[in-house]
């Protein structure tokens, strides 16, 4: 198998073309969105909560098939579990389950929907943010 | 039969000056079509570079030692060929940099914070790179001032009847445009902007990082006050750039960075500014970089600005006949008369950096996503393009295998 097919394995450009998960919550408990700086993806994500427990969760967004695919596969792997521990997932599991050979480049591609579903749990959970997204700060002029 | 001297130049030769072009890239000869984000270096270059710190090198301005004056002198000569690059009337008005990005934030900085207040207003366009975007914004924010970009149309061009429009918000003391689109390759109307601008006692800032590398530019001619390049998009190396400024702005100008260089005399109570350019040149200076980019001027006024012009106008003729047969590519922009040797484009149903891995298991070498240009994507709509730029160096051939890439990018997402 080529580097290329190995990269856009089957799975991957089913997550991209059928994304799980994929749309909006009526009222969610907590959302959040994030970029890219890199490329200009964009996933935007929203939870609802049963009590700890992540009830349901949606994302939307624009980018590249690893990054809406891994976030695809993200939206199937943290339903039904509670907020604290999908804060304190790591990159491997999700990027096991990805199970592509990644470049550094491509590897923020793949991560962009964790991070951003971990910003959306520490706004409506308080749960700690992972360290890429400590400190970020925004300039705004209007 | 009348004899007109058409200059053109022979890329397979040019290519022969490039080391880099030796390898293969997964197998595959390099097509690199992204000297819009920076250039390859041909042997000139890189042998000046080894040679100055193999014989010449010191720190400038400071020994009295040979080898400090040998230093000296390359770098002074290094200014004075940047200087005579872009029709500068005097080198005292050529300040070496970082790179243009730092040039713009020198002439933000140091012009920006002592001019602009409230009331006053700052006019960019929605082409800007962020580089002439964003120090713009941020100054404009510090001072007061308002801050506006001026609109494209759906070809890519400014949108000169807006200004009227956008005058009413205030007193336009500055203009910042580039000369060249990084992303869309549109040339901008300087003369117009320069025209409209002084009749308003602004001043027009260009950012010449795309128009340096690949077209005569005449600071003179073009009536502009400030002007922006850098090195590494011009076969130079990374790490130095150019400001140039009209001598009494620059002369009325605060510095931007202090130290060491900078300075007449400094004592407990004051400290005095050295003269121009040395004024805007703190610290040890990128000595090596100024002499490679002295060579890298050499090496493109060799071959011919106008010659290297006139190969990218046909290539991007080429390239856009052969991506338009492309099915589902859509173009961004002007059409190629009216735009340098730059093409942005997107596959349906394909993200640019899907289509940049692709292509690049070919050895073809794009850029994909924003390019810096955030705003001129919101206002195309877009999120990221896919980017395909020529140099000197560029083959037709290099554009059909990025087309046979294209074509299996669409199998592989079909």
């Amino acid at each position: 198998m080529s580097e290329l097919d190995s990269l856009y394995r089957e799975v991957i450009l089913d997550h991209y073309k059928n994304p799980r998960g994929h749309g909006v919550i009526d009222g969610p408990d907590a959302e959040a969105e994030g970029q890219n700086p890199l490329c200009g993806d964009e996933v935007s994500i929203a939870v609802s909560f049963e009590g700890d427990t992540i009830a349901d969760v949606k994302f939307q967004g624009r980018g590249c098939a690893i990054s809406q695919a891994a976030t695809s596969m993200l939206m199937d792997m943290v339903k039904g579990r509670s907020a604290e521990e999908v804060a304190s997932m790591s990159r491997e599991e999700l990027l096991d389950e990805v199970g592509i050979p990644l470049t550094p480049v491509r590897l923020k591609c793949a991560l962009l929907g964790l991070g951003v579903l971990k910003l959306a749990l520490h706004k409506g959970r308080g749960t700690p943010l992972p360290e890429e997204w400590a400190g970020l700060e925004e300039l705004e002029l209007s | 039969m009348a004899v007109t001297a058409q200059p053109r130049l022979d890329a397979e030769r040019i290519r022969a000056d490039f080391p880099i072009f030796e390898q293969e890239i997964h197998g595959k000869p390099l097509a690199y079509l992204d000297s819009a984000n920076s250039s390859q270096k041909p042997r000139p270059v890189l042998d000046a570079l080894r040679t100055f710190y193999e014989t010449s090198y010191a720190n400038v301005h400071r020994a009295v030692y040979e080898l400090g004056l040998r230093s000296d002198a390359a770098y002074d000569g290094a200014r004075q060929k940047a200087g005579a690059f872009i029709n500068a009337e005097t080198t005292a008005e050529v300040v070496f940099t970082r790179n243009a990005t730092e040039g713009l934030n020198l002439i933000a900085y140091g012009w920006g914070l002592d001019n602009l207040g409230p009331g006053d207003l700052v006019l960019v366009t929605e082409l800007e790179h962020h580089s002439n975007f964003v120090p713009w914004q941020y100054i404009a924010h510090r001072t007061g001032a308002d801050f506006a970009a001026i609109p494209i149309d759906e070809n890519g061009e400014l949108r000169l009847e807006a200004l009227d429009e956008l005058e009413s918000r205030g007193r336009v003391k500055l203009v910042a445009c580039g000369f060249v689109s990084n992303s869309l390759g549109t040339v901008n109307p300087l003369e117009r902007l320069a025209a409209w601008a002084h009749e308003r006692d602004a001043v027009l800032v260009v950012d010449a990082a795309q128009a340096a590398p690949h077209r005569p530019v005449d600071v003179q001619a073009l009536e502009c006050d400030f002007l922006a390049f850098t090195g590494h998009k011009m076969c130079g190396p990374t790490g130095i750039g150019v400001v140039w400024g009209r001598r009494e702005l620059l002369e009325r100008m605060s510095p931007f960075e202090l130290g060491g260089e900078m300075i007449r005399k400094v004592t407990v109570e004051r400290t005095t500014w050295n003269e121009l350019p040395h004024k805007f040149e703190a610290g040890t200076p990128p000595i090596a970089q100024a002499v490679g980019l002295g060579a890298a001027i050499d090496y493109l006024t060799g071959v011919g600005l106008e010659a290297i012009e006139r190969h990218e106008a046909e290539l991007t003729s080429y390239a856009w006949g052969r991506l338009s047969e492309v099915p589902g590519l859509i173009l961004y922009g002007p059409s190629p008369e009216r735009r340098a040797g730059i093409v942005s484009f997107n596959l349906e149903g394909i993200h640019p950096h899907d289509v940049a891995q692709v292509v690049d298991s070919e050895g073809v070498a794009v850029r994909a996503g924003h390019h810096c240009n955030q705003p001129l994507m919101t206002s195309l709509g877009l999120s990221a393009t896919t980017r395909a730029s020529f140099y000197l160096y560029t083959l037709p051939e290099e554009i059909d295998r990025l087309v046979d890439g294209l074509h299996r990018a669409r199998k592989l997402f079909s």
